[in-house]
């Protein structure tokens, strides 16, 4: 059991009653509908059980009564604020299955979207971390911004948060044509906001302070309870689907994988984990700048849609990763139209696991920051 | 029906405002309604993105509280699952009297995409609690939030507040006989 620093108690050594705290699914910084049985020893936590299914919305068991197109506004509901994200490993799972090779603009767009919307994320996720911490005025300035990429979504696909935009085969339809420039004016403003949230937030000594130190995850923890994205990067492992395991048109793209060094802190720790966020959304810019450069101005996005999707038999895993993390649906198809099984494997859901491991010994308050730091959507937890 | 609404030209009559206690009451109730924070699902990530700077919903005089007991309003914002739906009737039953109730997006309403082949969703929230307004859309736009919390406005200000008192003393009275 680990201890904070400044507290020279050896809590072990002092006998009292454990109490027992429900925290949610109301609670406002629960980040949604999680609820937490917290065993408290006087105001250090011992144990956190996490009760989890308040959001469940038997994704799985729908996709196995509709066809596979009709499968995607679902996925879209799985993590709701990264959409483009979650639409992508399952159409691409669906297109290997199908053995469909998609025109290279519609690569691009899907490219330029997913970044697009990992800046997107990661900016919700540093707010509602800052909130949790208790500042609020980063959360007004990065959901402004935010608004900025929202808008570009809605003027190419129609909606602002759930798009069904990626179809299997293609895109729903083609992007607007001032859509390079307005895409470089966002990537601009979003390197602006980026060092404005760097000294208002991430610097802050109060900041530091809650956040450092706190909820430190060791590498092979990280790896034994399988955690990806930036909770693994985090604590220091360099490992990105988009490098490692390259997708897409990701191969052709030059970006870092940045990890947590303990710039401040241990290795691992909260802020560690918050700042491989703002460090991603950097490389997510560069990864837009490269694909608006060499993104092909002509080409039919509907070109290679089939008309009618019936996969061979077979099965097949396919990832990629998600803001959250490694997302990958396994799909097994039995020649018919409708999938015979649909499982997701989510990111948010096994990231939560670790939870438990890494919040003993800490106080309560600290509790909050560390689920926090996590960035969960109860929606990809309880699917 | 607001109090300012009620007079052709304020100035001209020298400054003074007639209206009953019932209007200056519910001119104020409409305009500093405090609501439950609480999010369930996808609304309430742009019922997140309402409250921050592009749309700026406490423009509408309304605070976020984080306990029923101090709410006036709740936004019921996302999939309302059937595990779910014993705490909502739970916090519903917390708040304190008059409370209004605002169903946000197709979930909440009547089970949205879910209605079909879901097992677990709730078909409408208005089965366990009173809705007063609903706001359609999957998710809605924040402008379509803030038209509905326009619509309780209007809602709270042509409540009758005494009359109701009186009618209900009358009918207590009607009783006794």
């Amino acid at each position: 059991m680990t201890t904070r620093k400044f507290i020279d108690i050896d809590f072990s050594r002092i006998e009292s009653d454990r109490m027992r705290l429900n925290v949610g699914p109301q609670h406002p910084s629960t980040h949604g509908v999680l609820r937490l049985e917290v065993e408290l020893d006087g105001e250090v936590v011992t144990d956190v059980i996490p009760h989890i299914g308040y959001l469940h919305r038997c994704f799985e068991k729908i996709a196995e009564n509709v066809t596979y197109p009709q499968v995607i506004p679902y996925v879209d509901r799985m993590d709701y604020v990264s959409s483009m994200n979650n639409e992508l490993p399952y159409v691409m799972a669906v297109e290997k299955l199908m053995g469909i090779k998609v025109p290279d603009k519609v690569e691009y767009i899907r490219v330029i979207m997913s970044e697009l919307n990992r800046i997107a994320n990661h900016q919700i996720a540093i707010a509602t971390f800052g909130l949790d911490a208790g500042a609020f005025t980063p959360f007004l300035y990065l959901f402004r911004d935010r608004e900025y990429i929202l808008w570009i979504f809605e003027k190419a696909s129609g909606a602002r948060l759930l798009f069904n935009y990626f179809w299997i085969g293609g895109l729903a339809n083609d992007v607007y044509p001032t859509f390079k420039e307005d895409v470089l004016n966002i990537v601009k403003q979003v390197r602006k906001t980026n060092q404005e949230i760097e000294r208002l937030l991430i610097y802050n000594k109060i900041f530091i302070d809650r956040t450092a130190n706190v909820g430190i995850l060791p590498a092979d923890v990280a790896i034994n309870y399988a955690c990806s994205g930036p909770v693994l990067r985090g604590s220091g492992v360099q490992f990105d689907l988009r490098k490692n395991e390259p997708y897409s048109i990701y191969d052709r793209f030059d970006f870092e994988i940045p990890v947590g060094k303990g710039e401040v802190g241990t290795v691992g720790d909260s802020w560690d984990r918050n700042i491989v966020r703002m460090r991603e959304i950097e490389q997510s810019c560069r990864i837009i700048e490269q694909a608006v450069e060499q993104m092909p101005n002509e080409g039919d996005v509907q070109q290679a849609i089939p008309k009618k999707v019936r996969p061979p038999k077979g099965e097949i895993y396919f990832r990629c990763e998600n803001p959250k993390g490694e997302l990958g649906f396994y799909i097994i198809s039995d020649g018919k139209d409708k999938p015979y099984r649909v499982k997701a494997r989510a990111p948010s859901f096994v990231n939560l696991s670790v939870l438990p491991e890494i919040s003993r010994g800490y106080l309560f308050a600290d509790l909050i920051v560390i689920l926090g730091s996590i960035d969960i959507v109860l929606g990809e937890v309880d699917r | 029906m607001g109090l300012l609404d009620r007079l052709d030209n304020p100035y001209e009559a020298g400054g003074i405002i007639l209206g009953t206690i019932e209007d200056v009451l519910n001119w104020g109730r409409s305009r500093s309604d405090w609501y439950l924070h609480f999010g369930l699902a996808c609304c309430a990530i742009e019922f997140m993105a309402m409250n921050a700077s592009h749309f700026d919903f406490m423009r509408f005089g309304i605070i976020p509280r984080a306990t029923p007991r101090q709410a006036d309003f709740i936004m019921i914002t996302g999939t309302v699952t059937l595990k779910m739906a014993e705490r909502i009737k739970v916090l519903w039953e917390q708040m304190a009297e008059p409370k209004y109730c605002i169903s946000v997006g197709s979930c909440a309403n009547c089970g949205g995409p879910y209605w079909q082949y879901g097992y677990h969703v709730l078909k409408g929230v208005d089965r366990i609690i009173p809705v007063h307004v609903y706001v359609p859309g999957c998710p809605p736009r924040p402008e379509a939030m803030e038209e509905g919390m326009m619509k309780l406005q209007k809602l709270i200000d042509q409540q009758a507040i005494f009359r109701k008192r009186q009618r209900l003393a009358e009918e207590e009275a009607l009783k006794e006989k």
